[in-house]
């Protein structure tokens, strides 16, 4: 078992970095989720490759720890009704609003992809929604790679993928199975640590943030939502996930569904 | 409580089924193959059935054309659980009248995820 001050400086190390609360108690957690990344980077054991971090390794070999313990998204369709609103009402009133202007989506902390894939086959499916522009973000580069190359197991389809979407949109690769590029080619990928500057990434009409912050300390996640707020363009709307409490500065759009708007926006837009 | 068959040639995989559904809140019925899955049926349809592809007698395919030709064989929802993997069998499956597709191995997570999505858990 990985020692108390090793597992100590791991979870340390994932808060300073990226905000990520990973309990220093969860020996099983961490190594099982840093053996392979030790094994890959030639380390003799897991506590070999968290000294070399302690005694200043570079800086990769640090982010591929914290990314590593990030927890990725795994699931198509999660809450598949949220899809199913997002699809048929939220995005189609979203597009009127902008009048012909490009509609602009993010998925933050997007993991292997399955979330914006999942609302990417849906809108491939609407008719006059115009021009989409689909953005996904992730901490890990491995998961971006992953995401982007569209390809995942048998495993993987069958959870929370519908048969029917899985004929649709997929096909046999090998023992894997490969989305169609029409599907893939919607979406632009992009590495983003959700605690670093977001100003540079744009402004949004819609952003899905549905895994990220329940993995963040709550000062993290207080700052995240802070800038998630600024990349909020007018009349836009963020998604988050079911347990997740969006603060003072949003304001639920949406009885049933964790939707909400900036609140200084409908303010604004309400006098 | 809702009531599902399970239908497939092997007895193991039968008894994996009937725990995973049990587990979920259903009550477990048990066919060897369509032809005695066919006569459940016509005694009384169950919400769900869990249909394997290859078996002896009547195979899956085959049974669920016959089943949609039934009265009242539209109502129950038809998940195969096959090891037939390819894009096409899948879709085949789908166009015979299935509702949904479980590709073999499965675990519970799969079985749980398809019944949520058609619907049958509370």
């Amino acid at each position: 078992m990985i020692p108390a001050p090793d597992r100590a400086f791991v979870s340390a190390l994932c808060l300073a970095r990226a905000g990520l609360m990973v309990d220093a108690e969860k020996a099983y957690l961490i190594e099982s989720r840093l053996s392979p990344l030790a094994r890959r980077e030639c380390f003799s054991s897991t506590e070999a490759f968290i000294d070399a971090l302690r005694h200043g390794a570079d800086d990769r070999l640090a982010w591929a720890a914290v990314e590593a313990m990030a927890l990725p998204e795994s699931e198509f369709f999660r809450d598949h009704h949220v899809f199913a609103q997002l699809a048929d009402e939220v995005v189609p009133v979203l597009a009127r609003s902008r009048g012909g202007e490009p509609l602009r989506i993010w998925s933050a902390g997007c993991g292997t992809g399955q979330e914006i894939y999942s609302l990417a086959m849906l809108l491939a499916d609407v008719p006059g929604l115009g021009k989409l522009e689909l953005f996904a973000s992730d901490l890990s580069e491995r998961s971006l790679e992953k995401a982007q190359s569209g390809r995942y197991s048998q495993f993987e389809v069958q959870r929370g993928l519908p048969a029917r979407m899985l004929v649709r949109h997929f096909e046999k690769d090998g023992e894997f199975f490969a989305l169609s590029p029409r599907v893939r080619q919607m979406v632009r990928w992009r590495r983003v640590n959700l605690m670093d500057d977001l100003a540079r990434v744009g402004q949004f009409d819609l952003i899905l943030c549905r895994s990220a912050l329940g993995q963040l300390a709550p000062e993290a996640g207080g700052r995240v939502l802070g800038q998630l707020h600024a990349a909020l363009a007018p009349g836009g709307l963020l998604v988050l996930g079911q347990n997740d409490s969006a603060g003072k500065a949003f304001v639920r759009a949406a009885p049933d569904l964790s939707l909400y708007a900036a609140t200084d926006d409908v303010a604004r837009s309400a006098a | 409580m809702k009531t599902c068959l399970v239908v497939d040639d092997s007895r193991v995989i039968r008894k994996v089924s009937r725990r995973i559904l049990e587990d979920l809140g259903f009550e477990v019925a048990e066919a060897a193959d369509g032809v005695e899955a066919m006569a459940w049926c016509t005694a009384v349809m169950p919400d769900a059935i869990l249909l394997d592809w290859r078996m002896p007698a009547m195979d899956g395919l085959e049974f669920v054309k016959k089943l949609r030709a039934e009265p009242g064989g539209d109502r129950p929802k038809v998940l195969f659980c096959s090891v037939e993997n390819e894009i096409e069998s899948i879709r085949d499956a789908l166009d015979a009248g299935a509702d949904e597709y479980i590709m073999k191995p499965f675990d519970g997570g799969i079985v749980a995820g398809k019944l949520d999505y058609l619907g049958l858990l509370a």
